[in-house]
């Protein structure tokens, strides 16, 4: 049927295939010397459309491998990575591997995980929902998102698209400590940004939703009119003075700063001593209202693994509770480093959750009262090892409780010391679209820059 | 240098897998069936390493091999596009098949006999892997490091990383284009932690090229870095907060021309001004900065990492000016939105991988040096900003507001440089922050070869320049109102 469009994603090998890969690849570094080795082998195909002004713009078939080896001889480690799966390309890989490891030195902390720390079972986690999504459906979905920001008001003028994409992989990781693990995953998503015009210019907005499942994203019309409103509601912007003021973060960036925390917290930070979070475990960093937790094995989650990249088992966790720090963000080597023990983040974290508060937005703005409601960022002035924070921003000011009018062109800044210990109220407006899920947070204070 | 790089890469992309020119012809005429008015073939190998070192030691080090072809078909503004990371004949068939589908009905475009392009060598295709040892690399990577550490007693940690690619591309159009490259890039990153009293603060400097690992051997530049990482995070230990406000800012030369990256070279990229999305859309032939500034996007500018001899569509990189005398003169445009303009292309098509589909991209873009004395520059100012390091940018292309990070700037107080202060983001319009250029130095000086840019979830190398700019107005991000 050569007139048709091209069906749905490639099919994903089975998973014997890369069980048996890395077993090749592990037996591979056992013939070549090592002492221990590591290996992860992943496929991955995808299908996205995007349509613009009503018609296709791109449609774009994605089908990627990948093989990856670590090896160890003794404390000395060596790593390489390749997209070919024939043998002679696992043999070049492993010796490549091989010969960097014998240049690089001793490293006492270097090494697998411990093996009592390896995932002994591997639950499903309920992470692969495949949609059989034609080209033409997608395409149709794509469009009819589009439409309805576009139908929204006449200032929406034009567009940069519609766009529906289907990824499903499967990922297998086995060390030479006899592990051996993978599972099949699935995500999907919709998206639309759009450009109201009026006399005064140009203003885009998008929006979007992502999820394992299909039946868990919104509906195309409703992304679409949000990506219009929020591009209209930017209509109209003026700029602020200096000051200083409270601000409530919208809470897909309310995501971003607790990201930022993160960051302070992981192993590679601290024990590099370039995190403004150094020596702070078992003290408040947060007023006693914040606990942040970490559910590794929610179901159908965006963040959910059963296991980490080195095989260590995932487990529940606070990682803040009452506003104290108390656990780091650490793989094996930055543990052993710290003389600690890996929280199985090897890889990132898997599910990070603020716990809501009871106000929505329009308390929240009632709380805020006077200051600014901030709903986009712009650059990456954030500095880790000092906790600097510096961006563009642009929002609505707000005045005893009322947006008065949108705001662009204008930087906030302050240091997320303050910033987290400033936190007024977490959000019950929890955003779900990622690994970390946080309502809106209301600052205390932050320096606006503008005219 | 006469070396025929379109040799190399056949015989390093093609001649493995038995394709040869009838191979080519196929998978085109494959793609061309329906109704698409042209497509091309993208072949990529890339090797890959890095090598890092922190405690003092190299402990850490990766080599990677990618590998792949990628199929594009376009139909007027539509795009189809698969790739496969087995170069052989059935999986570029399979590819073809996929792209093609974006259109449905029958059509008659004609395959265009071979050409190839007068062809630039601003790089020698060399395979900067094999430049130096592995030995010698673990020793340059600890020499800078004994460097940095020598310099000052307040330096706690020294991390320092020394990566190179080696890219072969081959490129087969509907539209006649054969074309090949090989592309080495190379770059050494120094990152250091200083702490003084209880207080932490860190210092960075990097650079590189399309050259081998002997670039860091020559005139010290390694050891260079590390005296510069060093020097910088000291100079923050005794920063204070920044300003918050509108105030007059002098630029220092070099690498700070990534505001001309943010505010100007997105906005006119081809894309954007073909869809009418750009704050600058339209606009060609209006004044969008003072008669001072001169802007160009340059990808002929030997060794550069900015720099290509072709663009990843096959079509030789040149000069193009976008803002001249102060008026916009042109964009920058890939194939695609250069036929969708009824304009020519203008070299600039670059892509990721293989993997990716290519988009209009900056190369090495800068701003020609002016008249003035930078030292006059600085003195004219009663008070404002000297910010002279940055760390990356981003602009909204639509609204035209852009941003960049300062990593090292400094007051200026009744004409002369005071205090350092904290590093503080700086917020601009597009359109209009060159209105506001004052004075533009004598001084025209590129950066050292570290800039990544990323639009579209794709990272391409480029490269920014300027001289000591004074802009009149402009609003930094500090913490003190």
């Amino acid at each position: 049927m050569p007139e048709a469009i091209a069906p749905t994603i490639a099919p994903m090998p089975a998973r014997e295939r890369l069980e048996t890969l890395i077993a090749d690849i592990l037996a591979e570094a056992r013939v070549q010397g090592v002492t221990a080795a590591e290996a992860a082998v992943s496929f991955a195909s995808a299908l996205s459309v995007t349509v613009r002004l009503g018609e296709v713009e791109t449609l774009e078939h994605h089908r990627q491998r990948g093989l990856a080896v670590t090896v160890y001889f003794g404390q000395s480690r060596g790593s390489a990575s390749t997209a070919d799966w024939r043998p002679e390309a696992i043999r070049d890989t492993v010796q490549s591997a091989c010969a960097i490891a014998r240049h690089t030195a001793a490293d006492p902390y270097a090494g697998l995980a411990d093996p009592e720390r390896l995932a002994r079972e591997i639950p499903d986690l309920d992470l692969y929902h495949p949609w059989a999504l034609s080209a033409e459906e997608a395409i149709d979905l794509a469009r009819e998102c589009e439409a309805a920001a576009l139908a929204l008001d006449p200032r929406i003028r034009n567009s940069e698209g519609g766009s529906v994409a289907t990824r499903a992989g499967l990922v297998m990781y086995g060390n030479s400590h006899g592990f051996c693990g993978g599972y099949p995953t699935t995500r999907h998503s919709l998206s639309c940004s759009v450009i109201a015009q009026d006399a005064e210019g140009m203003q885009r907005n998008h929006w979007h939703t992502v999820a394992r499942d299909r039946a868990e994203l919104e509906t195309p019309v409703a992304v679409g009119q949000k990506a219009g409103r929020r591009a209209l509601r930017r209509l109209g912007s003026r700029r602020l003075g200096t000051r200083q003021v409270p601000v409530l973060f919208a809470p897909e960036l309310a995501r971003g700063l607790i990201g930022h925390f993160i960051a302070a917290i992981r192993g590679v930070a601290l024990y590099r001593k370039s995190s403004f979070l150094l020596d702070r475990l078992g003290t408040p960093v947060f007023p006693d209202f914040v606990t942040l937790r970490e559910r590794p094995r929610l179901p159908k989650a965006l963040g959910s693994a059963p296991f980490d990249s080195e095989g260590v088992a995932t487990a529940d966790r606070d990682v803040v509770s009452d506003g104290v720090l108390r656990g780091y963000v650490l793989d094996s080597y930055s543990a052993r480093r710290l003389g600690m023990q890996t929280t199985g983040n090897a890889g990132g974290t898997h599910n990070l959750i603020v716990e809501p508060g009871s106000l929505g937005q329009e308390e929240l703005l009632r709380q805020l009262d006077t200051g600014l409601w901030v709903t986009e960022l712009l650059g990456h002035g954030v500095n880790l090892v000092t906790g600097d924070y510096s961006r563009g921003a642009s929002g609505f000011w707000v005045e005893q409780g009322q947006v008065r009018y949108p705001v662009h062109e204008i930087t906030i800044a302050g240091n997320l010391n303050d910033l987290f210990r400033g936190v007024v109220a977490v959000g019950a407006d929890v955003d779900m679209r990622g690994g970390i899920r946080c309502g809106s947070l209301l600052l205390e204070r932050m320096t606006v820059a503008g005219e | 240098m006469t070396t025929d790089t379109l040799a190399l890469a056949r015989q390093q992309l093609l001649a493995p897998a038995g394709l040869g020119e009838d191979a080519l012809h196929r998978t085109l005429a494959c793609l061309l069936g329906h109704a698409i008015d042209g497509g091309d073939l993208y072949f990529q190998q890339r090797r890959a390493e890095s090598w890092g070192l922190e405690d003092g030691q190299v402990k850490n080090a990766s080599h990677a091999i990618q590998q792949g072809v990628g199929v594009r078909a376009t139909s007027g503004e539509k795009t189809g596009f698969a790739y496969s990371d087995e170069i052989v004949l059935p999986a570029l068939l399979e590819a073809a098949t996929a792209a093609r589908a974006i259109a449905r009905d029958g059509g008659d475009t004609r395959l265009q006999v071979w050409r190839s392009a007068q062809r630039l060598a601003l790089y020698e295709p060399l395979d900067p892997l094999e430049t130096l040892s592995a030995d010698a690399k673990v020793s340059l990577l600890e020499a800078v490091d004994a460097e940095a550490r020598r310099q000052d007693p307040r330096v706690t940690q020294v991390m320092v990383s020394l990566a190179a690619v080696r890219d072969t591309i081959l490129i087969a159009g509907s539209d006649g284009t054969l074309a090949g490259d090989v592309r080495p890039l190379v770059r050494l990153n120094v990152s250091v932690i200083v702490e003084h009293d209880g207080r932490r603060e860190q210092g960075g400097s990097g650079g590189g090229g399309r050259v081998g690992y002997g670039w860091f051997l020559d005139r010290d530049r390694a050891l260079g870095h590390a005296r510069e990482a060093v020097r910088q995070a000291l100079i923050n230990l005794e920063a204070v907060p920044a300003p918050a406000g509108t105030m007059t800012v002098v630029l220092g030369p070099g690498w700070p021309g990534v505001l001309l990256h943010e505010a100007i070279g997105h906005g006119l990229e081809g894309d954007f001004n073909r869809k009418g999305t750009s704050a600058f859309s339209g606009r060609i032939g209006e004044r969008v900065a003072t008669s001072l500034c001169t802007v160009v996007d340059d990808g002929t500018l030997a060794s550069r990492r900015g720099s290509l001899n072709i663009d990843d569509e096959g079509t030789p990189t040149q000069c193009t000016t976008l803002i001249e005398r102060g008026v916009l003169k042109g964009y920058l445009q890939d194939k695609l939105n250069a036929r969708l303009m009824k304009t020519a292309p203008t070299g600039n098509g670059r892509r990721e991988s293989y993997a990716h589909l290519p988009l209009p991209r900056m190369t090495n873009t800068y701003m020609l040096p002016g008249e003035h004395d930078p030292a006059e520059i600085v003195a004219s100012v009663e008070r404002g900003l000297y910010a002279v390091n940055f760390g990356g940018g981003q602009v909204d292309i639509t609204s035209g507001k852009f941003v960049f990070s300062a990593s090292e700037a400094y007051l200026i107080e009744n004409g002369r440089v005071t205090r350092p202060v904290k590093g503080a983001t700086l917020i601009g319009n597009g359109p209009d922050v060159l209105t506001k250029v004052s004075m533009v130095g004598n001084d025209l000086k590129l950066d050292a070869g570290v800039g990544t840019c990323g639009k579209d979830g794709q990272s391409v190398p480029v490269g920014v320049g300027q001289p000591t700019l004074k802009i009149e107005s402009l609003t930094v991000g500090g913490t003190q109102a």
